[in-house]
């Protein structure tokens, strides 16, 4: 079981921020992300696009500023349970919540802080009729353990970054890689598709394009796929495969979160913004993207701004009738948990003769 | 009707037709706009914010109104998402210009 003092679904900027947030009242934190990396939807949809409404960054590629936030917030030791959707959550007597994952993965703590953004991101899956019979039975959207394909005949498809970047990885552990796309071109870095051409021409990736994957054969696991090539409209062949990976990209959806008993208002969760984010169960927190209220703007820095009211918030719930009082990092420093301490360097005081 | 407004007609996902005065002097693409009526659930159109980098405002054009011509990025996604079909454009690479009073588009359904 990991424990911590706030939880945080979501690994955006606005829970990567709460860390930081969160460690100048001492609390720890603990982040649930559906993505298998940090930065939410700035790395995952565009890491390469700038942002210029981050207060005092003119202009920052998205992937950047996670970088920066990840710096940040270093110093307040968060952990991370990444690649797994918190799926359950359950008040235990002692007032605490135990969220579980997909995966099994438990997590206990005292308040969580719903910073989900759009929903987890889940994968887009291509209009194959059967293709639910087959997921994990030679059916993955996302590669986590690339040595399970090694000495396998894989067909992936798609046309974007992923399908390129693990045609080219795959290429080198897999008995064979076929890559499937609509169009001739592909939507990825030059290199990758350079690189996709040569192993092409060395016969080490099998290109089957302009094409779709319009079926899957097999009993128990996939044993074959069935494509339709744009220039046969009427001819359809099979290609024998152990596993078919499509990669089409991922959409956001509310997921299971939808079903815990919070408010929910046009796919947001409403929360108390008068006061702290509290949604309607005390101890659960929503901010940014994913909750909603009377004149909700859908910004990073409005996230920012919920963050660090609702850890002031939380804070009264982890140390029920202790004082705080809200200190400037230029007056008190940071004390990171990790033993480092940033402060202002001191005047010098020397006497005049 | 504001001078600056023109009538366009969107189907949306659940076939119903709503005939809408679009502002052209807003900076307004056609994705912004069927948020802005609130023709599609919040989160489920314009996910990337209009960088033609999900497809979640794919529709499909009805009338034979002229629009600007398909730039790569968008030809790329479209490449990619489903249920396409050859009239579909991606409504933020669509701004609302006076040119195109009586366009008449589908949503594409959610995916």
């Amino acid at each position: 079981m990991i424990t911590t003092d706030i939880l945080i679904i979501g690994a955006g900027p606005t829970g990567l921020f709460t860390v930081f947030e969160a460690g100048l009242l001492k609390l720890k934190c603990h982040l649930i992300d559906a993505l298998p990396q940090q930065g939410g939807q700035c790395t995952e949809l565009y890491p390469k696009k700038p942002i210029y409404d981050i207060p005092a960054y003119p202009e920052i590629l998205a992937g950047d500023l996670t970088d920066k936030l990840m710096e940040q917030c270093k110093q307040f030791e968060p952990g991370f349970t990444l690649g797994e959707r918190a799926e359950t959550i359950e008040k235990q007597e002692d007032g605490t919540f135990i969220v579980t994952t997909n995966k099994g993965t438990k997590h206990q703590a005292p308040v969580v802080a719903i910073a989900g953004g759009l929903g987890s991101f889940e994968p887009r899956k291509p209009l194959i009729h059967n293709i639910t019979d087959f997921e994990d039975k030679g059916v993955e959207y996302m590669i986590k353990e690339p040595e399970i394909y090694r000495g396998k005949k894989v067909v992936i498809a798609g046309g974007g970054d992923s399908a390129l970047d693990w045609s080219i990885f795959l290429s080198d552990i897999a008995e064979s890689v076929t890559l499937i796309h609509r169009r001739n071109e592909f939507r990825g870095h030059l290199d990758s598709v350079e690189k996709v051409q040569e192993l092409k021409n060395s016969g080490k990736i099998n290109l089957i394009t302009p094409a779709e994957v319009t079926g899957i054969v097999g009993d128990d696991k996939v044993e074959a796929i069935v494509v339709k090539q744009a220039q046969h409209i009427e001819k359809e062949f099979e290609v024998e495969c152990d596993h078919f990976i499509p990669l089409f990209g991922l959409s956001p959806k509310l997921g299971p979160i939808a079903n815990w008993g919070l408010e929910i208002e046009k796919n947001a969760i409403k929360v108390n913004n008068a006061l702290d984010y509290q949604t309607n169960i005390p101890g659960i927190y929503a901010i940014g993207d994913v909750n909603t209220y009377p004149g909700k703007l859908k910004l990073i820095l409005c996230g920012f701004h919920e963050a660090t009211l609702m850890c002031q918030s939380a804070y009264q719930i982890i140390n029920p009738g202790k004082r705080y009082v809200l200190k400037y990092t230029t007056v008190a420093g940071v004390n990171g948990f990790d033993g480092t301490r940033k402060e202002a360097p001191k005047a010098v005081v020397k006497a005049i003769d | 009707m504001d001078s600056a407004d023109i009538n366009i007609t969107i189907i949306d996902r659940e076939g119903v037709k709503h005939q809408i005065e679009a502002p052209t002097d807003m900076a307004m693409n056609l994705m912004e706009v069927v948020r802005s009526y609130e023709l599609a659930p919040e989160g489920t159109i314009g996910i990337c914010g209009g960088m033609a980098m999900c497809a979640s405002c794919q529709c499909y054009v009805l009338s034979d109104t002229e629009l600007p011509e398909m730039q790569d990025d968008e030809e790329a996604m479209l490449s990619e998402a489903f249920y396409v079909k050859d009239n579909s454009r991606l409504g933020c690479q669509i701004q609302m210009t006076p040119e195109m009073e009586g366009l008449e588009v589908e949503l594409a359904p959610e995916s």
